[in-house]
This record gives C-alpha cells, sequence and structure tokens, in this order.
C-alpha cells in the first residue's frame, strides 16, 4: 500500500449524485423502449391455495390485450424455493399470472376478467399454531424448515408452556453449542430467564421491484432494480434458463434494498420470459401494495433466553432458544445469527442455541439489515442493563468488561476475528456522550414525561473474500476503475475503487468508474449486502492495482532497462528509482501494453478468476493496460463490523409518545475510508433502529391470513418527525490488518446498535422494565404505565 | 392499525376468495384506451419548468403520470402513487404538491417545477442541488427529487429556516434510508446556515 494517503478517508463526490439530484437518474422503471407492452400481476387473494383453474377467455379476448403468462410458461423450483408464477400459492399477494397489453389500463382491465378457480388450502400465520398437535402447515410438504422440509409438531403442554413465556420443553431440529453451559450458570452470580418476541416487518424499499425485459441480438436485456451488480448475472442467467454471456444486466440505480434486492428474486425473471414468448419489450411495473406482498420481510422471532452473569458482571452462559417465523418459503439464518452475535458481542464463556424454523402464509422473509443480529440486540441489551442493576454495576461498565477485542471467538466452532476494538469504542462513545452524567438522567420525570439514558450495541460480520478487481489504464491516460458491485446508495461501488486508485497513485479526477451495466465489462463481485462490499472489495480493488503495478513496472524495464523491481510509481508516471528522469507516463505504458499483448493487454488472463470477470477481460483484451485478479490475501477470521450508540429518550407516559431528544453513534469499523459515507450509513442505519424499536411491524388476520400492512401509514416507516433532529456520529478508526486499507463494513450494526439503545433508554426510563418485544408501541408503555394485565397471549407474533 | 383499513381489506379477501380475483391496484389508470365511452384526451398546454408543453390529457389523468409517461420527466418518482410517500413532489406556483394526487388538468394554468426545471440555462445546479451534492444527502436517491422540492418550496417561503422548521417542512418526504438527517444538513447549507456533519471524533 502506498504510504501517501491522498484518497482513503477523504470525502470525495461519487458521480452518481449528479443524477440523483438533478432526475437523470435512471432507474429499472425509468426507461422506456419501442413497442413496449405493459404487463400486470394477478397475485393471490388465499394465504394458501391451489389453483384448480385459470379462465382468461375474457381477459384475452379485450381489445389491446396481447398475452398471458402463467407458471405453466415458466421454471417451477422444488420448494421451498420461490417460483416467477406459481399454481400454489403460499401468501397473500403471491404472483399466479401476468397480462400483457398495449397499456397498463387494458392490462389492469384484463386482469379484472380473469376467472380464477383456486381451492383453498389450510394455511397458519402463527408458527405456534402450526407447531400445535395437527396444527396447519404453511406448505404442503411440511411445516419446519431446518435445511429440509419437514413435519414438526409439540405436545400441547409444549406449546403451552412456550405460550407462557416458560422455559421450552418442545423439540428443536437445529441445534448448536459450544462450553459447559451447566459450568457457566453454575458459576454466574445473577441469572436472568426472559421471553421475547420480535415481530417481522416489511424492507419497504421506496422504489417497487419494477423491472423492463426484451430481448435483441438473441440476448436478453434487464434494467431491473438489485443492490448487487455482477453477483446477480450468473442466478438470473440461471433463472431465465440462458448463457450468462446472453444476459444484459442493467442495475446502475437501486432505490433501496436492505437485503431484499440483494440478488435475482423471482419477478426479476419473469418480464424475460414473457417477453420472449410475445416477441415484445415488457415493462412489470410493481406496486406499492404489491411491493409489500412480494419485497420480503424480516424474520420473525418467538423466543426465551436463560443468561448468567458472574459477580464481575461477566456472561457466563447463555441459553437461546428462537422460533424463527420463515414465512412460506426458502429463507433461514436469522437464528443461528442471533446467536453468533451474542457469542462475539459478550464472549460467553459457554453458549446454546437452539432454532425452531417454522413456515407461515406470510409475506416472503429474507435477509433484512442484520438479520437476526438486530432482533436479538433489542432483546440481550436490555437483559444486560438488568444484570447490571441486580450486580449494582454501571450499564456501561458491563458492556465494557464483556467487549470483544482481537482475541475474541465467536459462534459454534469459536473462531477468530480479524480484529476487534469494541472496548475503545464504548470508551469513545462514553466520553463524547458524557456518560457518567447524563446516565443519572433516567426516570427523571418532568410533568407527564420521563427521561431514558442507554447504551446499546451491533455487530454483523463486514467482510468476505475471494472476489475479483479489474482496472485498467488507456493509451489516452484514463484510469478505468471497473466495478461489479452494486449501487444500494452506500456509494461503495464508488469508494472501493479508490483503493485502486491510491494504490496506482493516480489522480482521482483522471479515473473513471464503469458500473451497473453487465456490457460494460465489469467484474465478478460479492453480493452487495452483509455489510461486507468495504472490506471485500477494497481488497479486490487492491489485488487488480497491484497487478496493474507489477505489469507496469515490466513495462518499464522492458522499454526502458533495468528490472521491474528498479521502478516506482508517482504522479501517473513510473520512473527508475535510481534515476527518476528515466521514467515514462501511464498513457504511453497503456499503449505498450497493448503492442505486447498477452496478459498487458488483457489476451491472457489468470486462470482462478470468475467467468464473469473472463468475459469482462476477454471484452477489454488490447484496449490497454489491465490489471486483473482475484482476492487471495490472507483472512484470519471474521471480519466484525461494530457499533455502539448513545441515547437520549423522553416518554410522554400519558400519550406513550417516544421522543428520541439525542443520539450519538461510534463506528468500529477499521479505517474510516469515507467519512460521509459512514456519517450516513451510521445515521441511516439509527432510523432503522428506530423503526424496529418502536414503531415497525406486521399485522396479519389470523381468521383469514390477510395482511392488514400493506402502505407505508400502516407499517410505519420512520419520517423525519420519528427521529432526532441531530445525530452525531464518531469512529475508533483503527486499522483491520486483513484489510489493505484497514477497512471493514458497517452497515448493519449502525442499526442494531440504535435499536438496542432505544429499547435500553425505554427500559431505563420505566424503572428498568423489559417489554421483550418489538416494537415497543404507545399502547404497550400505557397499558405497563397502568399496570394492565399482561395480554392473554404474550407469545403473539404476526396478529393483534 | 387501522381498524378500517384492515376491515376494508378483510372484505376484499372475502369477495376475491370467491372466484373472480382482482388486483386493488390503481396505477395508470389514466389511459387512451379501455375509458369509458365519452372519456375523451383533450389538449391543454402545460407551463412546465418555464416551457409551453401541449399534451394531450384525459379526465382523470393525475400530474405524475402526465409528467413522466407523456413528457418524458422522469425525475419525478413514484414511490406509492398514493400520497404517502412524498417521491413525487413538485412545484405548483412555488408550492410543494404530491403529484400522483393531483390531476393534470387542475394545473393547466399555473407553473409546474419539476426536479429536471432546476437547473439555471447553462446548466449550473441549484443551491439545492449543490448543497444535497456537498452533504452526500441521497443514498439510493429514490426520494431524493421529492426532497429537493419540498426543500426549495420551504427556501422560497422561509429562506433562513431552523433546523426544526426545515424538519417539518420536509416530513411529508419519506426516506427509507433514513438519510434524514443529511437532507436536513443539506437544507441548512442551502440557506447558507452551519451545518454540522462532521464526526465528533476520530480517535
Amino acid at each position: 500500500m502506498s504510504s501517501e494517503n491522498t484518497l482513503i478517508g477523504k470525502n470525495f463526490t461519487p458521480p452518481d449524485i449528479y443524477g440523483k439530484v438533478t432526475g437523470k437518474a435512471k432507474y429499472a422503471e425509468d426507461y422506456s423502449v419501442d413497442g413496449m407492452l405493459y404487463a400486470r400481476l394477478l397475485t393471490s387473494p388465499m394465504p394458501h391455495a391451489r389453483v384448480r383453474s385459470i379462465d382468461a377467455s375474457a381477459a384475452l379476448a379485450l381489445e389491446g390485450v396481447i398475452g398471458i403468462i402463467t407458471a405453466d410458461d415458466v421454471p417451477q423450483v422444488e420448494a421451498p424455493n420461490a417460483p416467477i408464477l406459481t399454481n400454489e400459492p403460499v401468501y397473500v399477494g403471491d404472483p399466479i399470472l401476468a397480462i400483457a397489453a398495449v397499456d397498463e389500463k387494458t392490462a389492469e382491465n384484463a386482469i379484472s376478467l380473469i376467472r380464477l378457480d383456486l381451492e383453498p388450502l389450510p394455511f397458519v400465520v402463527d408458527p405456534l399454531a402450526s407447531l400445535q398437535p395437527g396444527g396447519p402447515s404453511a406448505r404442503q410438504q411440511g411445516n419446519v424448515y431446518p435445511s429440509e422440509i419437514q413435519s414438526l409438531h409439540w405436545s400441547s403442554e409444549d406449546v403451552s408452556r412456550f405460550r407462557k413465556g416458560e422455559e421450552p420443553t418442545g423439540a428443536a431440529p437445529t441445534e448448536w453449542s459450544y462450553g459447559d453451559l451447566e459450568a457457566g450458570f453454575d458459576n454466574a452470580e445473577v441469572i436472568l430467564e426472559e421471553s421475547f418476541v420480535t415481530t417481522g416487518y416489511a424492507h419497504m424499499s421506496m422504489e417497487p421491484r419494477s423491472v423492463l425485459s426484451y430481448w435483441r441480438g438473441g440476448k436478453c436485456y434487464v434494467h431491473g432494480s438489485t443492490q448487487s451488480q455482477s453477483f446477480v448475472v450468473p442466478f438470473l442467467a440461471g433463472m431465465l434458463g440462458i448463457a450468462q454471456e446472453d444476459l444484459v444486466y442493467i442495475s446502475e440505480y437501486c432505490g433501496g434494498g436492505f437485503g431484499s434486492k440483494i440478488s435475482a428474486y423471482p419477478v426479476l425473471g419473469l418480464p424475460g420470459y414473457f417477453s420472449k414468448k410475445l416477441n415484445r419489450p415488457v415493462m412489470l411495473r410493481i406496486t406499492r401494495e404489491e411491493e409489500y406482498y412480494i419485497g420480503s420481510a424480516r424474520v420473525g422471532f418467538q423466543g426465551w433466553i436463560k443468561a448468567g452473569f458472574a459477580a464481575d458482571g461477566r456472561v457466563t452462559a447463555v441459553d437461546l432458544y428462537i422460533v424463527e417465523d420463515l414465512g412460506p418459503q426458502r429463507t433461514g439464518g436469522d437464528a443461528s445469527s442471533a446467536g453468533g452475535a451474542i457469542s462475539i458481542l459478550y464472549q460467553p464463556h459457554a453458549m446454546r442455541l437452539r432454532d425452531v424454523p417454522v413456515f407461515t402464509n406470510t409475506t416472503p422473509r429474507g435477509a433484512q439489515r442484520g438479520p437476526g443480529q438486530n432482533q436479538i440486540a433489542a432483546i440481550f441489551e436490555p437483559m444486560l442493563d438488568k444484570a447490571a442493576r441486580e450486580l449494582g454495576m454501571d450499564r456501561l461498565a458491563i458492556r465494557m468488561i464483556n467487549a470483544p477485542d482481537s482475541n475474541a471467538t465467536l459462534d459454534a466452532d469459536q473462531g477468530p476475528v480479524t480484529s476487534a476494538y469494541m472496548g475503545k469504542a464504548l470508551a469513545l462513545g462514553g466520553e463524547l456522550f458524557n456518560w457518567e452524567e447524563r446516565r443519572t438522567r433516567g426516570g427523571q420525570r418532568q410533568g407527564s414525561k420521563v427521561t431514558g439514558v442507554a447504551v446499546g450495541q451491533g455487530y454483523h460480520s463486514a467482510g468476505a473474500k475471494g472476489f475479483d478487481g479489474l482496472v485498467r489504464i488507456t493509451p489516452d491516460g484514463k484510469i478505468h476503475l471497473h466495478s461489479g458491485v452494486g449501487n444500494l446508495g452506500t456509494y461503495s461501488y464508488a469508494s472501493t475503487t479508490r483503493t485502486a486508485a491510491q494504490t496506482l497513485r493516480c489522480n482521482w479526477d483522471n479515473c473513471v468508474i464503469h458500473h451497473g451495466n453487465s456490457s460494460l465489462h465489469l467484474p465478478w463481485s460479492s453480493y452487495q449486502a452483509g455489510s461486507n462490499t468495504t472490506f471485500t472489495h477494497s481488497r479486490a480493488n487492491y489485488v487488480a492495482a497491484m497487478d496493474l503495478l507489477t505489469k507496469m513496472k515490466a513495462i518499464a524495464a522492458l522499454t526502458l532497462g533495468g528490472s521491474a523491481e528498479d521502478y516506482d510509481v508517482a504522479d501517473e508516471r513510473v520512473f527508475n528509482i535510481g534515476n527518476p528522469d528515466l521514467s515514462m507516463s501511464y498513457a504511453e505504458v497503456a499503449a505498450i501494453a497493448i503492442d505486447l499483448g498477452g496478459p498487458f493487454s488483457g489476451e491472457e488472463y489468470p486462470d482462478d478468476i470468475h467467468e464473469v470477470t473472463q468475459r469482462a477481460v476477454t471484452g477489454l483484451a488490447g484496449t490497454g493496460l489491465i490489471g486483473v485478479a482475484k482476492d487471495n490475501l490472507p483472512k484470519r477470521g471474521t471480519a466484525p463490523g461494530l457499533a455502539v450508540a448513545f441515547c437520549e429518550i423522553e416518554l410522554d407516559l400519558e400519550t406513550g409518545k417516544l421522543e428520541i431528544l439525542d443520539y450519538l453513534a461510534v463506528a468500529e469499523c477499521g479505517t474510516v475510508v469515507h467519512p460521509q459515507g459512514l456519517a450516513g450509513q451510521l445515521r441511516g442505519g439509527a432510523v432503522w433502529g428506530f423503526g424496529m424499536a418502536s414503531l415497525e411491524r406486521h399485522v396479519y388476520d389470523p381468521h383469514n391470513g390477510l395482511p392488514a400492512h400493506v402502505g407505508y401509514y400502516q407499517t410505519k416507516a420512520p419520517t423525519y418527525l420519528d427521529v432526532p433532529s441531530h445525530m452525531g456520529w464518531a469512529a475508533v478508526d483503527e486499522p483491520d490488518p486483513d484489510s489493505p486499507v484497514g477497512a471493514r463494513g458497517i452497515g448493519e450494526p449502525a442499526m442494531g446498535c440504535a435499536t438496542a439503545a432505544v429499547m435500553c433508554a425505554l427500559s431505563d426510563a420505566l424503572d428498568g422494565h423489559l417489554f421483550n418485544r418489538t416494537p415497543v408501541s404507545a399502547d404497550m408503555i400505557i397499558n405497563y404505565v397502568a399496570k394492565a394485565p399482561r395480554p392473554a397471549d404474550p407469545m403473539a407474533i404476526n396478529t393483534f | 392499525m387501522n381498524v378500517n383499513v384492515s376491515r376494508r381489506r378483510f372484505i376484499k379477501g372475502v369477495i376475491t376468495s370467491s372466484a373472480a380475483a382482482a388486483t386493488s391496484s390503481a396505477w395508470y389508470s389514466a389511459s387512451a384506451s379501455q375509458r369509458p365511452a365519452g372519456v375523451v384526451e383533450r389538449l391543454i398546454i402545460l407551463n412546465v419548468n418555464g416551457r409551453k408543453r401541449p399534451v394531450d390529457v384525459l379526465p382523470q389523468e393525475t400530474l405524475a403520470f402526465t409528467l413522466r409517461y407523456k413528457l418524458g420527466l422522469t425525475g419525478t418518482k413514484l414511490g406509492c402513487n398514493r400520497g404517502e410517500c412524498g417521491a413525487c413532489t413538485v412545484l405548483v406556483d412555488d408550492i410543494n404538491h404530491y403529484a400522483c394526487s393531483m390531476l393534470t388538468h387542475s394545473v393547466k394554468n399555473r407553473a409546474v417545477t419539476t426536479v429536471e426545471g432546476l437547473q439555471s440555462p447553462s446548466g449550473e445546479l441549484h443551491p439545492v442541488q449543490l448543497a444535497f451534492v456537498e452533504e452526500l444527502a441521497p443514498q439510493c436517491g429514490y426520494c431524493t427529487p421529492g426532497q429537493i422540492m419540498s426543500a426549495v418550496a420551504l427556501l422560497k417561503e422561509n429562506p433562513t429556516p431552523t433546523r426544526q422548521e426545515a424538519r417539518q417542512a420536509l416530513a411529508g418526504n419519506l426516506c427509507r434510508c433514513g438519510a434524514y438527517d443529511h437532507y436536513l444538513n443539506a437544507v441548512m447549507r442551502a440557506s447558507g446556515q452551519a451545518t454540522d456533519n462532521t464526526a465528533e471524533r476520530s480517535t
């Protein structure tokens, strides 16, 4: 790595931002092509059913209707995977067919003329109802999904105990553990047992997932909205049944994803099939209501925790039991990730996770910002405060004594981390927030209002390895940074290329970023999710730049004499270290690279790069000096993304209204690469955290399986008025040794710490009361203050 | 939980599950074909971004529809198309409106400004746009044109708002990325007031 730090840690203007502020940015639905047809979906009105027959004769007779596509026209996949269209809908809103017409209204009218004969099937919206003896299964193949679909039913006593919040006795198909749990509890001074619920809720990205497809010259063009770019290509090509080289995938802008648009989701393939069938371009616009159906949601938890704490506050043992609400389709991992988060954040001496992943006929679930880690942050952090109170400890101190450092271990296998400095994050936050003074304000009343002050923590793994980088210098002297990273709003597609630019010691203004369209020769990339892009693609850009540097020095030695080691680079020139006058410009080197051919200009490339990158290099061969490599750098363990939040709230005990007065987030994500971008993630993550803690939830009618949450005003995404008008941030800024620029990711822990801080502050305001449920709504606060009896079913999820 | 909505959805579910199913979407209801007899497009002249734009408009056509699909002004986004999110915010006579919830015929004698109309004739960014860039205010960017139009409307009315006033003025514009703080910083910057977007500290 260059010792000159000119780009890393500095703000910059990502090129795509101009399109965002001028309206020139084109999202999938903003495109239009000649002859385009408009498709509308017919989605299931029932939570679980079988299509007996479809009579489309009246619909197809309507003037302007061009065609219909049903499940019979698209590949069917093995349950619980999600097909593009289905004859066995498993949730309200599951797409059954689509009609294409010359305009949208005609398609809409045609949809209303479809005669659909459905056979209702048993359905369930409450995981515990499914686990009852003889309880309904959300899928015909079974009701639980550890790694394959199985049927599992508890005894009535098991269900009854669990509903009351008692220690679970029902069988759990998945389990992991480490250490001696019994010894851990024996050594505990304080043992806490709590049952809890975290309700699922929609991702509700601002951009509904509209898709445009057409075929041209044997290739399928897809304009879609995904968080990732290159990562989508193999999956979407597979879904369409075509070779990867026959797919042109364009997602230059993505109007929000948060885990719901990571890769090729089912409707992304629909217009491709429909367009092929009709031989016309097809635009499928997705409505806000449909986005609530098909746009994915967070996995819900109904659980129980037992945790032991030594006299000094150290966590000695954690026994965690979670019933996961998976929705009707393939997902999972939230419970295990919740266990993983506890294992790293508190370093318990012993731990066990038991997991019962249950299907329900509710919105399909998927990864949502901190899937598992953030649900458990909302529950376990207030328990930590309760333990601190019982031990007579300070709440910051109990976090300090358990804080992970670079010797931390995590997960069932107790593997290592690349580095961790949580203690520094806690100390920095405590100082900046003035914790010593402010912590005492908790519980102070003024009129009907009471104050709460708290600290919370968040974690997500934050970096992978093994992806490819691709950089190129052309004879005009331009440095081309090819980014296969998607544009999900974090600007990491651009900020990670700055590692390459800095390694090449070039002028940022002379760099051109290529991204957002698979025909622009983009390398293989990780998915843009899991807080991993900054770590993963800083590495990939670094190895590509190093490959280019090696080639540049070799060309200099060939041209100017001496050996490659005699050369270095500066100011976009390669020069002889002993005789700096002996030098060439990058532009000159690029021209020579084209003459030399072979690996210099991409005619040859390393064996281990991904086929997506191979095609990208092949497409660029002969256009300049090319650096391309797979990231084979060492990585010693999990790269942790860690964050701490402090907040002060005011609760109105008469109305139940929560106001967050002040908020501070501290990132422990290694070196700060892009300060403004980091600030955006910390604050945006906080807004998500506030929503989870106090606002957002799913609600289903248990008798009919109908969702009552298909609008923003029903699901209550936080607005300007739900968040403080200023949110502070800071960063530990300690480099991670396994990143060439020292950086790890942060997007998800930025939310978890906020969820935790608000949940803890609610508890602090109310004499240490634990709600053990998200979201904590105003009525729950009022009921608590009024000393109303507990609800009849404290473990209710998805229902009122 | 909105009980009325729940009941409506419940009733809808009962009806649709009987035999004929229908989607409840009201999207793109304005269309040249399949309109009731006697419903015709009328040529009107709109004033959009300072230009006279002749356009054929149906009686029930929304301004957002006209702007996006007839005039090609796709900077005006449709996040919900039902007055919930503010992504379609435009100015009508300098007042911010949800374009999805306004009939085009109602603005024919009024000045409509979309995000495309903010730059100077020579292409310079409007001070609000520039401030949004400088504060790295957008994340995914989908709500950004609406946020900008609400900010422009605010500053026309109140050139130096307090942060609290700005927060109230923009409260009709949702941002799922949660970029609210950065948007407020941008509004304060655009109004020539101090912003506070630096880290409290990096060690």
